[in-house]
């Protein structure tokens, strides 16, 4: 028996030696750093700081792409959009499901190491399904924000929770649905729930310990600067949540975060004022989390333009002059330009068909051109883009994003008593649709049969040149998209959307180059990684996560 | 390969419909189902205004947004009774996807009645006025509706099967898409003429559509799936197919009467 034992114990360690696929070296704040140098790992939910979504991966090409074969497909065992995003670490997947389970699954093959189920509180509540998007990792732990708000660090290698701490009050309907981002030696998440009359906040914790270390409100308090872009107690609970992952520039210590919708979402009137830092991007002290800048793309909105979009960082020479610049597609549906450093406003345009607002001043403030009662305002409630990651491809110096096309909403502003834990809409609002009780386009797609079609709305990927605000080329669908872009070192461009077609399209062009209906919608971002020198791209579709590499590889 | 990919139509005007108020009673089956028996129009009315703000997120307009759920006919995962409903809402469902509202007492009564009542204030109403018997003529002969249309089995599938109709429109639709069809046809039901590299015409009406191709059922009533990059002309038609009806508005009041019987297989 002990013999048998031993056997079985050092064949096992062969494995590892010669697959290398369960290695358990720690994952240090320099190799998060230095991320676009070390392309084998998908180390944020980004895929690094800069927040680019770029691989320098080249193995499949734009020529061999259509030599892409299915190797593994694991299912979800939980119905609803698996918005996950896994990151990648030495031949290691980490992928989230519905509601708070984190999985630890062979690379290679997809067969699951281990499994860590948190059940959430059963008073938790989320606007938008019971979504999560991912962890983040540092050391030897996974970090995963729950549903009930809470952060738990998960230990690496065998799935343990080693702490497990509130980052907000359940009872009050704060939620975590994003993955956290570490920085240094902090975790650090926003909070959801924009519908519920929260206070917004981006809070780190001591990565080791789970120990608070900082907290910024989105909303300022009294005393504090622009206060008084609020009145009365409004800023109490005028919502302002951060639900996507931000991004960091070392160089300045600077990290970038979007804050969503002020509440109630659609009766700007019930909360006079700018409503700051709601609807804006913040720049935060890395350290402190002190407020360094901030940029408002909707004051006062009535249109739920969450600016939760990913801050996207590249450094380029901008129209003649070297430049630390943020990318944005906002949902409000203008493209936008921003200096890094100091939050100033470059270059705003917009990408679809605006009636909300004529235009942008010199500033970048908008003018705004609210809609008569019952009629369509451009765009609608889910936005030109939405919290799907974009990509910048530091080869075609093009922003890549999903804008939803000839969509609009009808806007039902009502006044919203705020109730500690409750729904706190201000109204509704309806899809533009041809046709009286035509179905319309909703948050997610269950359904296999479009009957709404592309006269309610479709999708443009689109490729922003950020020189000149304009879109070099776009790829449509006919549904509209959640899902993400993944571009790489030989130009190709991933991308998903609710038909469920997985595409391969040129970065360069927008040709499509290859396309494979995985059947289910695809609302997350595509990533790549390699292992033993196989390149592999993972995308989810409905309750399917599948991995693609190079036939006969 | 090049998509092929085609712009949607200009965009028609909205037309918004007018809530009619009056007395209305549940239908009786209804009543027998749920257990409870009278919903006031003021407390539906009431539930139409809490949909919009609180549930319509959700579950869409018509109440059909979520898996398994058909608000307006009556398809629930779990609930069986009117309490069974208010319980779903006050203490949310679901492991949190269906989160919990705090709705006043009439908010309850309003949204329960609302949902009862199919989503529809005015339908039950609207179903005393004409008489279906004749309009059950008037759809068979003279309205020249089942020249198209198939109910229960009979007639042909060229134009979508009404056996539920029913269920599943408003009177107000109803009517409407027998006096100004055009205004009130469904994208999806547009007509559409598709020629292939073989120089095949096909005409017929969609059931679905993505970026690459589209289900159609033929006027042979085949069905068929065709790639758009097959594809030398595909049109979809502006205009149904049908004329806005020549029928008097009482017979238009016996056909949408009719029309409302169909409830689709019991």
């Amino acid at each position: 028996m002990k013999i048998f034992n031993s056997l079985v114990l050092s064949a096992s360690s062969a494995l590892v030696v010669f697959l290398g696929a369960s290695s358990s070296a720690q994952v240090s704040y320099e190799q998060i750093l230095n991320a676009a140098n070390a392309p084998e790992n998908w180390l944020t939910y980004n895929g690094g700081y800069s927040a680019q979504r770029y691989s320098a991966l080249d193995q499949i090409t734009t020529t061999n792409v259509d030599n892409l074969q299915l190797k593994w497909t694991l299912q979800n065992q939980v119905f609803g959009a698996w918005q996950s995003n896994p990151i990648i670490v030495d031949g290691v997947m980490y992928v989230t499901e519905r509601p708070n389970t984190v999985m630890a699954v062979d690379a290679v093959d997809g067969r699951v190491f281990w499994k860590y189920r948190h059940i959430p509180a059963e008073n938790a509540v989320v606007c938008c399904g019971a979504n999560n998007r991912g962890v983040a990792i540092l050391g030897d732990m996974v970090y995963m924000g729950t549903l009930d708000a809470r952060l738990i660090a998960i230990d690496r290698v065998n799935g343990q929770p080693l702490w497990n701490v509130e980052v907000g009050d359940v009872d009050l309907a704060y939620s975590v649905t994003m993955a956290p981002l570490v920085v240094k030696d902090k975790v650090i998440v926003g909070v959801g729930g924009g519908e519920y009359g929260i206070r917004g906040y981006v809070i780190a914790f001591d990565a080791l310990t789970g120990e608070e270390v900082w907290k910024t409100y989105t909303i300022p308090g009294p005393g504090e600067a622009n206060h008084d872009s609020w009145e009365g107690d409004d800023w109490e609970h005028g919502g302002a949540p951060v639900w996507i992952t931000g991004s960091f520039d070392p160089e300045l210590n600077l990290t970038y975060w979007g804050v969503g919708n002020p509440g109630p979402d659609w009766n700007a009137g019930q909360r006079p004022g700018d409503n700051l830092y709601s609807d804006s991007a913040i720049a935060l002290d890395a350290d402190t989390g002190e407020l360094k800048w901030y940029f408002q793309f909707t004051p006062n909105d009535a249109y739920d333009y969450d600016s939760v979009q990913v801050p996207v960082l590249a450094d380029m020479v901008w129209r003649g002059t070297p430049k630390k610049v943020m990318m944005w597609a906002n949902r409000n549906g203008y493209f936008y330009v921003l200096d890094r450093v100091n939050g100033e406003f470059l270059e705003g345009k917009p990408y679809v068909t605006v009636n909300w607002s004529s235009g942008l001043d010199e500033n970048g403030r908008p003018i705004q051109t609210p809609q008569p009662e019952g009629m369509p305002t451009y765009p609608g409630n889910q936005g030109g883009t939405n919290w799907y990651p974009p990509s910048y491809s530091p080869r075609t110096g093009l922003f890549y994003f999903t804008a939803w096309e000839g969509y609009a909403s009808i806007y039902r502003p009502e006044e919203s008593e705020y109730v500690p834990g409750q729904a706190f809409y201000g109204g509704g609002f309806s899809v533009l649709a041809p046709a009286p009780d035509a179905p319309t386009i909703r948050i997610g797609r269950t359904n296999p049969i479009n009957a709404w079609t592309n006269e309610v709305g479709y999708t443009s990927v689109k490729a922003m040149d950020p020189q000149t605000g304009e879109a070099v080329w776009s790829f449509e669908q006919f549904d509209v998209s959640d899902s993400g872009i993944l571009t790489t070192g030989s130009d190709l461009l991933f991308t998903g959307g609710r038909e469920g077609h997985f595409h391969a399209i040129d970065a360069r062009n927008g040709d499509l180059l290859w396309k494979l209906g995985l059947g289910g919608q695809i609302v997350m971002a595509p990533v790549t990684y390699m292992v033993d020198g196989i390149q592999y791209v993972s995308v989810i579709s409905g309750n399917s996560l599948s991995t693609f590499a190079l036939r006969n590889q | 390969m090049k998509l092929l990919f085609l712009k949607p139509r200009s965009r028609l005007s909205i037309l918004l419909s007018i809530i009619v108020t009056g007395p209305l009673v549940i239908q009786p089956s209804m009543a027998q189902d749920t257990g409870d028996h009278t919903y006031s129009s003021e407390a539906i009315l009431a539930g139409l205004g809490v949909y919009n703000r609180q549930c319509a997120l959700c579950h869409g307009p018509n109440g059909s947004s979520i898996d398994g759920i058909n608000l307006s006919q009556g398809v629930f995962r779990t609930v069986v009774t009117d309490d069974d409903l208010r319980a779903v809402i006050a203490d949310g469902s679901a492991a949190g996807r269906m989160p919990s509202f705090l709705l006043s007492t009439d908010e309850m009564i309003g949204i329960v009645a609302y949902i009862r009542a199919g989503f529809d204030p005015e339908g039950i109403g609207a179903s005393g006025i004409g008489d279906p018997a004749r309009g059950k003529l008037l759809f068979e002969g003279k309205g020249e509706c089942a020249d198209c249309h198939r109910v229960n089995g009979v007639g042909p599938r060229t134009a979508p099967d009404l056996s539920n109709i029913g269920a599943i429109r408003s009177p107000t639709s109803l009517q409407r898409n027998i006096v100004d069809p055009a205004t009130a046809l469904l994208p999806i039901n547009r007509p559409v003429r598709l020629v292939t590299r073989n120089e095949e015409t096909i005409l017929g009406r969609r059931l679905n559509e993505d970026s690459y191709s589209v289900q159609i059922i033929d006027s042979n009533e085949k069905l068929r799936s065709v790639r758009k990059s097959d594809l030398v002309t595909y049109e979809i038609g502006d205009a149904p197919s049908k004329q806005p009806t020549t029928l008097a508005s009482d017979e238009v009041a016996d056909v949408v009467a009719y029309l409302l019987t169909l409830r689709g297989l019991q």
